[in-house]
């Protein structure tokens, strides 16, 4: 099992064979309205089936963030929960790492990078290893 | 369309009861509301109950196979923290669609301890931790350093907050806390999600709160003295905002929900004499003195700083001590909030009490999203 290959955190994390793993999107053809994972219709401006699979960003900045101190049992703190808005278009939560956890060294709207990893060595009841994406300064 | 009133309203002291069920907890309140209003069980024509901890289970009809099965049709409600308020609200829509004159509504929760919410379920491995946090203190935290970025909105302000909201409790017996927190106190207190600390989130508690709502033609017969008019019931869901699907959005909506109740009162912000809305955290409230109107976009530090929302101030806000000191039990809060602004109007709230008051106004969010505004006004 531990050789196999790595299993993407959520659907809309694509793992390629042949090129670096990136984050999939679905934008409204009508609107511009951009989303995360599979969808039919826009919830911003109902257009239905007029979906394009788009390939995210990697680029992005802070919008907003917290340190959170207490998680639930087992989950390292503290950690930065971070909302990037990506270049180009939608929105993502998740980590932000290698920087401090210190309020007065985050900055609002400093330039981020998405990058790939192991999912901090979680894995689901079958053993498998699983690929996440993390946000860092740029 | 009648108008609508609250003849009886109460709710029974938040506090821990592991060893009762939740319809006992919810019929207590409902007796009380019962006795306020002096009708019985078998004058109402329907129940809403609200509950979430059991949304499946009938909490409405096994309240009433404790205090009365008079057959009464009843409709058991979830909507998330705003679930209260949606029962009460679906009481009053049945009086004005003219279905009925006297109705009971009943909020109801038992809580465990510990925190609510959490990133991503489903399969695979689980997410709380790997993709940020969906703990309640983060998201709300999230939210307020939202208002941090866009006004430098400071640490000290949100927990001000607490402070004020702590001590407002200090004079309503029915919260779970009468304790001062100095301002050292809770900006030292333990850090849960920055910039919320352990005295910056609502306490989780057990309660309930019910209302005995009216018709005109119900209210003149019963006696208007002590009845309190309804004179705004608004609800939002969540409207596209481009980050609200990451981000729950709580501003969109509240800012719907208020505009709406404000063209249905007839009034604007600086009619209201008092507010209760939902501080599930310190940062959530800071939010929500712009989202309502009470100030401008970008001063609601200020309103704070300067003590506006306190009690004797400009619009006081959460005198019952809110769910940062009373208690949030999810599916009471919304009633428990009329109940407090009733209590006002009434003259009734002794040492809390805001002089003069005439109109109040309730409000609630229930992530996911949604939002409950009610506006009651005094009658004599």
């Amino acid at each position: 099992m531990g050789e196999s290959k790595p299993l993407p955190v959520v659907d809309y994390l694509k793992i390629p064979e042949d090129s670096e793993p990136y984050l999939e999107g679905y934008r409204c053809k009508k609107c511009g309205a951009t989303y995360l994972g599979q969808r039919n219709v826009c919830s911003k401006c109902f257009a239905r089936d007029n979906m394009e699979v788009i390939k995210l960003s990697n680029k992005g900045t802070l919008h907003s963030y917290a340190v959170v101190y207490r998680s639930f049992p087992g989950i390292d703190v503290p950690y930065i929960s971070a909302i990037v808005d990506l270049e180009g278009g939608g929105t993502i939560k998740g980590n932000l790492v290698n920087i401090d956890p210190d309020p007065d060294k985050i900055e609002f709207n400093m330039p981020v990078k998405v990058i790939y990893g192991d999912a901090l060595g979680r894995k689901d009841k079958e053993g498998n290893s699983y690929l996440s994406y993390f946000f860092e300064p740029a | 369309m009648s108008d609508v009133y609250v003849m009886g309203v109460d709710m029974i002291k938040f506090g821990r009861f592991p060893d009762r069920s939740v319809p006992n907890i919810g019929a207590e309140a409902a007796l009380m509301a019962l006795d306020d209003a002096g009708l019985g069980i078998q004058d109402m024509q329907a129940l809403y109950c609200g509950n979430l901890g059991q949304a499946n289970a009938m909490v409405g009809q096994r309240i009433l196979q404790e205090i009365g099965q008079t057959g009464m049709p009843v409709v058991n409600v979830a909507n998330a923290c705003a679930t209260g308020a949606t029962a009460f609200r679906e009481a009053w829509m049945s009086i004005k669609a003219g279905m009925y004159d006297v109705v009971l509504a009943v909020g109801v929760e038992q809580m465990g301890k510990g925190l609510l919410g959490g990133a991503g379920g489903g399969d695979g491995i689980p997410k709380e931790g790997l993709l940020g946090s969906g703990t309640m203190p983060c998201v709300f935290a999230e939210a307020g350093m939202e208002h941090a970025k866009e006004h430098g909105t400071t640490f000290e302000q949100f927990a001000k907050i607490s402070v004020k909201n702590h001590h407002h409790s200090t004079m309503n017996p029915k919260a779970m806390y009468q304790i001062e927190t100095p301002l050292d106190e809770v900006m030292n207190a333990e850090m849960i999600s920055y910039p919320n600390t352990k005295l910056m989130c609502s306490v989780n508690v057990d309660g309930s709160a019910a209302a005995v709502l009216v018709s005109e033609k119900k209210a003149k017969e019963l006696g208007m003295a002590r009845a309190v008019k309804v004179r705004a019931s608004a609800m939002a869901s969540d409207p596209y905002t481009d980050r609200d699907l990451v981000m729950p959005d709580v501003n969109a909506c509240t800012r719907l929900a208020a505009k709406d109740a404000y063209e249905q009162a007839g009034i604007g912000p600086e009619d209201v004499n008092l507010v209760e809305l939902h501080d599930c955290f310190a940062t959530a409230e800071m939010l929500h003195y712009e989202n309502l109107g009470l100030c401008k976009d970008g001063e609601a530090g200020k309103m704070i700083d300067e003590g506006h929302v306190n009690l004797g101030g400009k619009v006081p806000v959460n005198v019952s001590g809110g769910l940062l000191s009373k208690g949030h039990p999810l599916g009471a809060t919304g009633i428990a909030n009329i109940y407090e602004i009733c209590t006002h109007l009434r003259g009734e709230a002794g040492k809390r009490q805001v002089e003069g008051a005439r109109i109040g106004m309730t409000h609630v969010i229930g992530l996911g999203t949604a939002c409950g505004i009610h506006i009651l006004e005094k009658t004599s």
